[in-house]
Formats: structure tokens, sequence, C-alpha cells
């Protein structure tokens, strides 16, 4: 008994020892923080806490996007704002100026409009599958089933990787000579340009892209599914409900908090899309996979006479549209939290 | 004690008095690499040191994207290295420093790089801002095993784009290769063939005029030769917008027949083929206009921002001095722009017949080019014409697009960028 008080003594005495910096630390903060404290009052406190984070936010995204809008309302080629001239709003009129939005050939910005349409195109159909896909990935995996753990990590494996990488490794398999080509040669099939096909270019930009990404939200809804209670699923059974039943009873509603969540991120997501789609087609074949993203980058950066003024005014416009969907989320996480706390 | 003290303190301020009387003054070059220039570089600014202890060359070895994309936003901030490599002359012509007043010998300066002093100084101007440190020049690459093995004949000095592209289809055919001619996905690439076919680019008022019958008979041909098959439809339709894409690797791997590419690929093919086959640089393919490749290169200029302006003088002028550039072009295996050391020829260091010979024709071809294709070179608005060609032609390649529609977009997309950087 002595000799464990001793033990007991010595953890003690080692852990004070080891707590010293954070005491002085502590105590050399005291003074200036009660300065402070007596400088703004308790109710100025939060500011203060907040200050150095706000003063990071406006560095690095606030003043960005106020420097993006002053942009967007210049023109000219140089680079730094005082060799620009004012033009209003010319490069909005620019992207905006089309008889028919549903035809991008007849926009004065064809490009933008063309990779509009792809986008939305995109965005439909990837969201779409990406969330299907993960929500069948997720209930499979919730299940009791032999190396379980293995399966989720080869599932979640792909999102650890770049999405430089992810492109490269696609386009070697998809490539005229690539991979599946061989297979295909090799079955006695022909060989096909995956990559130079209109229809195949984009099917492979979803596939890719949802192969990338479904491991992430595959978690997401693992979580939701692993916090519903169990005995819910144990009651249905003994009432005899069938999997389909329990599934649309149980299963959906409580895990639609999550699936709202996992549809937003994959939305906002999807708008953005540009490096592994970059890397795999490059935009093409033609224009066919060219995302708004590649537009603002080839036509601020990639040209020789940059047109910095139209980029800035596509990607305001862009951000407006992903201003909406983080409104969408903000709101779909209020109601949740209101209807949680109700 | 207090006189010890003081003997020290003398002994030091004279240590440090004396080590800044020999403090060198430091020269930067902003450089990058394709292959083994860098190294050459760095042993002939050791000579330079060795012969020079006043000046310290220090080399900034960096992706050519810090060059694309970060030196631009230096320049214009008033700042950058002494000297840099860059590809961009002509559209930074105002950041670079006029070497005329600080060259020992201006005149033999000028003398030597006369063809190319345009490319990077503002139109009219006399400033001797640098030089070239390689010339390019497009034209085309042959797999001279497929065309032996079929049996066909390369094309030799007059022979017309019909023909290159019926002895390539040939030799396809024959060799069971995928690809009889591939073509660099580059405006730059399409406008030697254009000028060969008779296009004017530049309009009686110094305006862009690019649309013409000379540059419609090589759009046409273009657009056919993906239809029927002749060209592989991923390179030039495969990307979007102005995007580069080439055909190294397919021609690395023998699947190419001809690949119109340029004298840039010498050193990496005679690395990658070795032995596997033999291949060489063809004649440049003729139009009923001119025979003509497009030249184009990178360049060593000096910065106007620089600290040192005389000491960066006396570097570039023993960098471009004959023997310098003797030594550098043999070693790297690239085109020299120094037109004493072209006219005298130059014995290219490696032990790969095919790169004497490829580089033989290349050079022949960088002084017989078309003088239309020279100027491009000089011409400000070159950029613009180059990526609209591209992007609009790729559209029609991956069937988005008709010709004509392509055309008249091509001339809109040239008005805009004009206006744009005019505003």
């Amino acid at each position: 008994m002595a000799l464990v008080t001793e033990e007991r003594g010595q953890a003690s005495s080692l852990s004070s020892l080891l707590a010293l910096p954070f005491h002085w630390f502590m105590a050399a903060l005291n003074a200036p923080m009660s300065f402070v404290q007596r400088r703004f009052g308790i109710g100025g406190m939060g500011v203060v806490f907040l200050a150095p984070n706000m003063l990071i936010f406006g560095v690095f995204v606030l003043i960005p996007v106020a420097i993006n809008v002053a942009y967007s309302l210049t023109g000219g080629t140089a680079i730094f704002m005082d060799g620009r001239h004012f033009v209003g709003l010319d490069q909005y009129r620019s992207l905006l100026n089309c008889e028919n939005y549903a035809i991008p050939s007849t926009c004065q910005e064809d490009a933008f409009w063309q990779s509009v349409h792809n986008t939305a195109f995109f965005v439909v159909v990837q969201v779409t599958v990406l969330v299907l896909a993960a929500l069948g990935t997720a209930l499979v995996l919730n299940r009791e089933m032999r190396s379980r753990g293995f399966w989720r990590s080869v599932f979640f494996f792909p999102v650890l990787l770049s999405p430089v990488v992810v492109g490269l490794i696609w386009k070697w398999i998809l490539q005229r000579d690539g991979l599946l080509n061989a297979i295909l040669l090799d079955f006695g099939f022909e060989r096909t340009l995956w990559l130079a096909e209109r229809h195949w270019a984009m099917f492979w930009a979803i596939f890719v892209s949802v192969w990338a990404h479904l491991g992430f939200y595959t978690l997401i809804l693992l979580a939701g599914l692993q916090a519903i209670p169990r005995d819910l699923y144990e009651a249905a059974m003994m009432d005899g409900t069938g999997r389909l039943r329990t599934f649309w009873r149980i299963t959906l509603p409580l895990l639609w908090p999550n699936l709202l969540v996992v549809v937003i991120l994959a939305l906002i997501r999807a708008v953005q899309i540009f490096d592994e789609a970059f890397v795999l087609t490059g935009g093409g074949p033609g224009t066919s996979t060219m995302f708004i993203t590649q537009y603002i980058y080839e036509t601020g950066f990639a040209h020789v006479l940059r047109n910095l003024g139209l980029a800035s005014a596509a990607s305001i416009l862009m951000g407006i549209v992903l201003v909406a969907l983080t409104a969408l989320q903000l709101a779909v996480s209020n109601r949740r939290a209101k209807k949680e706390g109700a | 004690m207090k006189g010890f003290k003081t003997l020290a303190c003398g002994a030091l301020a004279l240590a440090l008095s004396a080590s800044t009387a020999f403090a060198a003054t430091e020269v930067r070059i902003m450089w990058y690499s394709d292959g083994n220039e860098g190294e050459v570089l760095q042993d002939i600014v050791k000579r330079f040191e060795a012969q020079n202890s006043d000046i310290k060359v220090v080399i900034d070895n960096v992706a050519f994207g810090i060059i694309k994309d970060q030196l631009p936003v230096q320049l214009e901030a008033g700042r950058g290295p002494d000297i840099v490599r860059v590809v961009e002359l002509k559209s930074q012509a105002k950041h670079w420093l006029d070497l005329r007043p600080h060259l020992k010998d201006a005149a033999t300066f000028e003398k030597n790089f006369s063809n190319t002093l345009d490319w990077m100084r503002d139109d009219g101007s006399n400033a001797l801002p640098g030089f070239m440190t390689q010339l390019t020049i497009t034209g085309p690459l042959v797999n001279t095993t497929l065309f032996e093995q079929a049996n066909v004949p390369v094309p030799g000095d007059k022979a017309t784009w019909d023909e290159w592209a019926d002895a390539a289809r040939k030799v396809a055919k024959s060799q069971q290769i995928p690809i009889a001619l591939a073509f660099d996905r580059s405006g730059h690439r399409f406008m030697g063939p254009a000028i060969s076919m008779g296009a004017k680019v530049i309009g009686p008022d110094g305006k862009p005029a690019v649309i013409d019958d000379g540059f419609k008979a090589m759009a046409q041909r273009i657009a056919d030769w993906h239809k029927d098959g002749t060209m592989p439809k991923e390179i030039w339709g495969g990307v979007a917008g102005t995007t580069y894409k080439g055909a190294n690797d397919e021609f690395v791997n023998g699947q190419v027949a001809v690949y119109f590419s340029g004298s840039w690929q010498v050193a990496q093919f005679s690395q990658k083929i070795g032995d596997k086959f033999d291949w060489s640089a063809g004649s440049e393919p003729c139009g009923p206009a001119a025979c003509t490749g497009m030249p184009g290169g990178a360049g060593l200029v000096a910065v106007k921002y620089t600290q040192h302006p005389k000491e960066v003088a006396r570097v570039m002028e023993y960098l471009a001095s004959e023997p310098v550039v003797r030594e550098f072009s043999e070693r790297t295996l690239f085109l020299p722009a120094h037109q004493g050391v072209a006219a005298k020829g130059v014995d290219f260091k490696s032990n790969d017949p095919n790169v004497k010979k490829s580089l033989d024709v290349f050079l022949k071809a960088t002084q017989t080019a078309s003088p239309l294709a020279l100027k491009m070179q000089s011409y400000k608005w070159s950029g613009a014409i180059f990526a609209a060609v591209i992007s609009r032609l790729g559209q029609v390649v991956a069937g988005e697009a008709k010709l004509d529609d392509a055309y008249a977009r091509i001339d809109d997309d040239i008005k805009q960028k004009v206006a744009e950087a005019s505003r």
C-alpha cells in the first residue's frame, strides 16, 4: 500500500513538473489578458478571441473576393490595377450576351456557356450517381461481414489520392494504348478512343469523379447509419417488417439529415470540378468536358494575353451559385437543428 | 587588457572592410531546363567566375511554370531576377534592359543575333535586351525504319503536304500502325504549314488578318486528315481551348510514321528511342507559297530592374560570345541563334547518328524559313492568333463546329483579344 502511494506521489510530481511550462505560459498571458478584459469588458472578449481568425479570413478570403470584384469591373491585359481601365459591367455583359442560352454557339462567349452546360450536366448526373452509390456502399459496409475493415479501407483509399494522381491513373487506363483497351483487344473487342469520343469522355469524367470521392461520402453516411438505434430494427424484425419497408420507414428517414449534408457538399464540390477532370480529359474532346473552372483558368491564365477581367466576372458568377448552395446547406442545417431542439 | 581589446576591434574592422572590398557582385539568372542545358550553363558560368572574380553568378533553376506564371507578376511589380531565360519575349519586352550602353562591343552582339533581336524588343526599338539561347523550328520527324520496311521513299526537298500525307498513309497501312501523321496541337505548329499554303496572317494595316485562302487550304486539310483517319483524333480533338498536346509517346513507341513537331524533340527522342528504330527530321513540306517551318525558341534577356546593369552586361556578353554559344549548342543539341556559329556549322556532341542528321536538317530549315514565319515571332498579336486558331480548329476536329463557323469565331476571338489588349 505504501509502495502504491509512493508511486502515485512520484507520478504526481512528474506531471506537475511537465505542467510547469504550461503554468508559466498561462501566467505570462494573465497580465495582457487582464488588461484586454479591463479595456473591452467581459462582453467584448468574444470579439477579441474571434479577431485572429477573422483577420486570417479577411486577408485570405474577403480581400481576394473584393479584389476579384474590382478586376471584374476592369479591362485590359495588365496584371496590376493601376494598369487596368474601368469598364463597368462590360465583362458581365459579354458573358451574358446570348441569343439563346440553351444553344452556346449563339452566345458571344460561347465557351463560357458551353462550360456552364457541361457543368450543369455533370452536377446533376455526378451528384445523383455519387449519392446513390455512397448510400448503397454505406448500407453494404454497415452489415456484419467478413473483413469489414478491409472493405471500408478499399472504398476510402481513393479519397487519399491527389486529384492529379487520380486523373493520371485513369488517363493511363483509358488512353489509346491503355490498360482498358489492352484488355478489350485481348477479348476480341475493338479499340475505343475513350477520351476522344464526346459522350465517352463525359462518362469517364463522371465515373472517375465518383470513384475518387465515393469513400468520403460513404463515410459520412456510414456514421449516420451507425447512429440509428439497433432496437428500432429489432422491433421491426419482431413485427415481421420486410427489408425494403424497413429501409423506407426507418433507415431513410433517420439517415435523411446526413443525406442532405452529403447532397449539398457533393453539389458544391461538383460545381467546382476542375483538377481531376482537367488532367483526365483536358476539357476535350473539343469543349465537351470543359467545366466553368477550366474556362476561368483558360481565360485568366492560360493565354498569353490574359483576360483577367472576363475570368474574374465568370468567377463572380460562379461564386454566386456557390453562395446559393452554401445558403441552402445552412438553411437545411438550421432547420435540422431547430427540429432536434424541438 | 584594454590594449588587447583595441587590437581585436581593429583586426575585426580590418577583416570586415577587406571582405566588403572583395565582395563579388551577385548576378542572378532565373533559368528553366528542358534537358541538360542547366548543367552546361553551370559549367560555363564557373569558367566565367574564374575569369571575373568580382562577379558571382547565381543560377536559380526553376520549373517552366514559374517563368510562365510567376515571373510576369514579379516584372509588373518592378522586381525579378537580373537575367532570365524566357519564351514569352515580345509580350514582356517593356521589362527588358537595353544592354547597348553597357556592352563592350554592342555592334558585334547586334550583328551576331540580328535575325532574332526583334523577337524580344518593342516594334521600332533598336534595344539589345539579350539573345536567343536556342532556335527551334517546326518540321516533320520521320520513323525511317517504318518507311524502309514499307518500301516507301521518304518525301524529298520539294515534296508537298499532300505528298507527305500520302506517304505517311502508305506506311501506316503497310506497317499496320495506328497513326499515319501526327501533329502537335498548337497554333504555332499550324501556322508554318498555313504560311506554306499562302496564308498572309497580317493585314496591310498591321492588324491580324488571319482567314484567307492559304489559311483555309491548310485548315481544310487538317479537318480532312482527321476525318479520313490520317491524323489521330485524340491529339487535336482530345483536349479543349489552348491546351497543348503532342504525340511524343506515340512516336517513341513506333506508332507514328510522320510526326510534325520540331527541333526541340531531338535530344529526348535520342534518349528515349535509343537504337529501337531509326528516325530523322525531314525536309519542310511545301505548299504553293513556301516550304517553311515556324521558328521559335527561348531567349536569355536582362531585366531592367537589375541593380547591376554593368555586371549583367558582362555576363551576357560572355554567354553570347561565339565559343560559348558553340559549346552550349554542341552539348545541349540546341540550334544556335548566333549567325556566325550557325553559318560555320555545329559539331553536335552525340553518338546517335539520328541526332546529327536531324539537327543538320533543322539547322538548314532555320536558314530557309519564310520571312513571314520569321516575322511572326516578332509580331505582337501572334499569341492571340495561335490561341484562337488552335481552340477553334480543335472544336472542328472534335465535331463541335464546322469550318466556316470556326473561321468566323477565329476572327472574333482575335478581334476581342486585340481590343482587350488595346484598352
